[in-house]
């Protein structure tokens, strides 16, 4: 948290974010909402809250897909923006599948999903070294229901912030 | 004897009137039709003491519930049974035994000697009245009882139906508990028909697929404790387990054993891409065997070694392919319409069995090694990662039921398609890998 200074106020009331996304593996999240910018909530533009609800911390994709959509590009610009405005980030990009196919297919296209997001943040100057990927294939859904509409929820890269480079 | 040994056939390539001949010798036939299953009778064996009655008890029940379980068997309730077996060496009353149209008769004897277990048995052809093969006996401990039941019931089974003997083995599986979007896996182990689980891992981090080896005295499997899937191999007697060598910035994950038990083949992903290698269990040293942009998953070898069945969406769909086992080109042999996945090849070495997705559903499905005659043997929303019993005769599969309430549940279902049927589990089951017969 030390690394999360005091940003201006200005334009962190307009930028709260509508989505409330709460994934609890990503850090941040603390007691948003408001209007009054508390340093780590979804209102400081430096905060992995912030970067979660706001920038959009995940990208989806089409059945057994892993090119990203205009949508999907216009969100990884947005991270790759936040990643290189915040140099001490570093992320781990999860892929994952819906349930249709198999466990082993799964976390290959998994893998391909988290690698076309991490491919597309180098492409926009993020180093390399600050991305790493791990496929959970149909491991882990956010969504359980066994229609299209679960299904494209869970076909996603989330870039989770794990934490900062200088520790 | 062996004039009455009638194989088993197996139902892909022999046609013939589907039930078991009433006069002449036993026999027991299976085609693709109907099949009539075989009544037989196993009155409880006779205990020679106190000490052995519930032994002989339970033993008898666990033969029968083997037999049953098959399809291919009926059990004659206790209660038509007019003939009482009260010793184990007196002549047997064909008589009694063919007024009830019992084909079978399997008569026994438990004997206990402080932790010392014997089961004697003998298995008689009621109607010509003649025994089936010679009297038997397996010795070992009380807590083995269950051992010594289901070998009494391969015997009978192999000398009825001529096919090797399934019920002395073991299925490593996934555990699973929990809702769908927070499932708690562990490792285990149990016997073929779901008694004596016993748990392998924690539910700390996900695990998926362990694979036996050839001989049953270690699992390969894939676990995410680093934060990475990985793959590790476990000793099963000892609980004990190591890493397997990786490189970094990689994932590793469905490995399965070489025959000769001493190399791996497994799926490598670097860079998004997924392809396949083959490590050296005894140096560490990995050899890349695939090189194509595609994903390239879910190795199976070939009986004898020589090759790797696997899936590979190289044509724009996943699909089967076999290579040398050395690597080099591939022959797809998938043609079908759908998408094809996890192909295993069978013991037997004629048949992949496999899992596809066609229009929304899920099949497990049995082919020829050259793609030829594919037959489909179950249907569902998901049904998934067939597995093998060491006789090639049954396949033991993942079925997951759909919807925010879904679950994973062991079957098994004979290659021929019928006798689809739950394995029991205390919690939800995945990924079975079948061990061979023990010994």
């Amino acid at each position: 948290m030390k690394l999360l200074s005091k940003v201006a106020a200005i334009g962190a009331l307009t930028l709260i974010a509508a989505c409330s996304n709460n994934d609890p593996s990503a850090l941040g999240g603390g007691a948003g909402g408001g209007g009054a910018l508390v340093p780590g909530s979804p209102s400081d533009p430096r905060s992995p809250a912030y970067f979660q609800q706001t920038v959009g911390d995940r990208v989806l994709f089409a059945v057994d897909q892993s090119t990203l959509s205009p949508q999907a590009q216009t969100i990884l610009q947005g991270q790759a923006d936040w990643l290189l405005a915040n140099p001490d980030f570093v992320a781990n990009i999860e892929g994952h599948a819906d349930e249709q196919g198999t466990r082993e297919y799964n976390l290959a296209l998994g893998a391909r999903r988290a690698n076309a997001a991490r491919e597309y943040l180098i492409s926009r100057g993020v180093a390399g070294n600050r991305l790493t990927t791990v496929s959970y294939g149909k491991e882990r859904p956010i969504e359980i229901c066994s229609t299209e509409e679960c299904y494209s929820k869970n076909r996603r890269a989330v870039t989770v912030l794990t934490g900062s480079t200088l520790g | 004897m062996m004039k009455l040994l009638t194989s088993l056939l197996v139902g892909l390539t022999i046609l013939s009137a589907p039930v078991y001949a009433q006069s002449g010798p036993l026999r027991l036939e299976i085609d693709e039709g109907i099949i009539e299953p075989m009544p037989f009778a196993v009155p409880s064996f006779v205990p020679d003491g106190p000490s052995a009655a519930q032994y002989a008890q339970d033993i008898s029940r666990v033969i029968v519930s083997d037999l049953t379980g098959t399809g291919l068997f009926r059990e004659i309730s206790s209660d038509a049974f007019i003939s009482r077996v009260s010793s184990f060496d007196a002549p047997v009353q064909f008589a009694d035994w063919k007024a009830i149209n019992a084909q079978a008769l399997v008569t026994g004897a438990v004997n206990v000697s402080g932790k010392r277990l014997t089961v004697r048995f003998r298995v008689w052809d009621v109607f010509s009245g003649q025994e089936l093969g010679n009297g038997l006996q397996f010795a070992g401990t009380t807590d083995g009882w269950r051992r010594m039941a289901h070998k009494v019931a391969d015997q009978v089974y192999t000398r009825i139906t001529g096919e090797g003997a399934y019920f002395d083995s073991r299925v490593a599986f996934v555990s699973e508990s929990g809702p769908k979007d927070q499932r708690r896996k562990r490792l285990a182990i149990m016997d073929y028909d779901g008694a004596n689980v016993q748990y392998l891992t924690d539910s700390a981090a996900i695990v998926l697929a362990p694979r036996f080896s050839p001989t049953g005295d270690r699992l390969l499997y894939t676990s995410y404790e680093t934060g990475q899937p990985r793959i590790y191999l476990l000793d099963v007697g000892r609980v004990k387990r190591q890493e397997l060598p990786t490189q970094e910035g990689t994932m590793s994950f469905s490995p399965r054993f070489s025959p000769d038990g001493r190399s791996i083949v497994y799926s490598l992903t670097q860079g998004g891409n997924t392809d396949l290698w083959k490590m050296d269990l005894a140096s560490g040293q990995s050899v890349r065997l695939t090189n194509t942009p595609a994903i390239e998953t879910a190795p199976s070898y070939s009986p004898d070694g020589s090759r790797i069945v696997f899936e590979s969406d190289r044509s724009g769909t996943p699909q089967l392919y076999i290579m040398p086992a050395t690597g080099g080109e591939a022959t797809r042999i998938s043609f079908g319409q759908g998408r094809y996945g996890t192909p295993v090849w069978s013991p037997r070495g004629d048949l992949i069995a496999f899992t596809k997705q066609n229009k929304g559903r899920f099949h497990i499905g049995v082919m020829r090694t050259d793609g030829s005659e594919e037959r489909l043997l179950t249907a569902s929303f998901l049904d998934e990662g067939p597995t093998w019993s060491p006789n090639g005769r049954v396949i033991m599969f993942t079925r997951e039921t759909q919807g925010a309430s879904g679950r994973s549940t062991l079957y098994s279902v004979d290659i021929s398609g019928r006798n689809l049927r739950p394995v029991r589990t205390p919690d939800g089951g995945s990924d079975p890998s079948w061990g061979p017969l023990q010994n």
